[in-house]
């Protein structure tokens, strides 16, 4: 969760400021466009550098879902619209979204089990041809 | 292009960045060329915000006013694209 935000603060930003935006989701981020996940997405506090406490606690049983509710809840107080509706935003802004094949057929995920809002399935190789020219934010 | 320009007032008070940028361009978006958006901030961000995005889509940032506790933007709509 924490690292489809930015990705989709910038994507959206982008695009009430005239750009052409494309998000291109790979690897682990493909789970942020899963059907079934993208509501309910975590903040994981094993190996994340910003958590306020000494990493190896994040190991304790529970803690992902405290960081979570914790994250969960500040998005609320400053009025963040949840995950869903950021990509129902962006899509209302014109941004196009891309889903990775080789991510697709390495994890097993069809793309019935991905949100609407995808446009389409592509690779790499389309996915640097539309930023050609452009900047390429990588998160 | 109609003849009366109007005056949106916009409140995106207690929402951060992107909310009063993309709670302005919802507004940007219905309004005509000479109309007038008024957008309600309290996000700090926003006054500097507003005025990269007036800048990059050829809008007019007419004022920003300091009010207690939040600030008022005011924009003047002078280019739109389709």
């Amino acid at each position: 969760m924490d690292m489809v935000y930015p990705a989709l603060m910038i994507a959206t930003t982008g695009a009430t400021m005239g750009k052409e935006v494309h998000m291109f989701f790979t690897f682990w981020g493909l789970s942020a466009v899963d059907k079934k996940k993208v509501g309910s997405l975590k903040v994981a506090p094993v190996g994340n550098p910003g958590m306020p406490m000494p990493n190896i606690l994040g190991m304790i049983p529970g803690m992902t879902a405290m960081a979570t509710r914790m994250m969960n809840g500040r998005m609320a107080k400053a009025k963040v619209p949840s995950v869903p509706e950021m990509f129902k935003m962006a899509k209302d802004l014109g941004v196009q979204l891309h889903a990775c094949s080789t991510t697709m057929e390495v994890m097993g995920i069809p793309k019935e089990t991905l949100i609407d809002e995808i446009d389409d399935v592509v690779g790499a190789a389309t996915m640097l041809s539309l930023g050609e020219g452009g900047q390429i934010i990588f998160i | 292009m109609s003849a009366v320009s109007q005056h949106k007032v916009v409140d995106s008070r207690g929402s951060f960045c992107p909310g009063p940028i993309t709670d302005l361009f919802k507004a940007y978006r219905s309004s005509q060329v000479g109309d007038v958006i008024e957008l309600l901030a309290t996000d700090p961000a926003a006054k500097a915000d507003v005025t990269a995005w007036a800048q990059r889509s050829g809008n007019e940032l007419l004022d920003t006013i300091d009010e207690q506790g939040y600030i008022r933007i005011i924009v003047k709509i002078t280019k739109k694209r389709s």
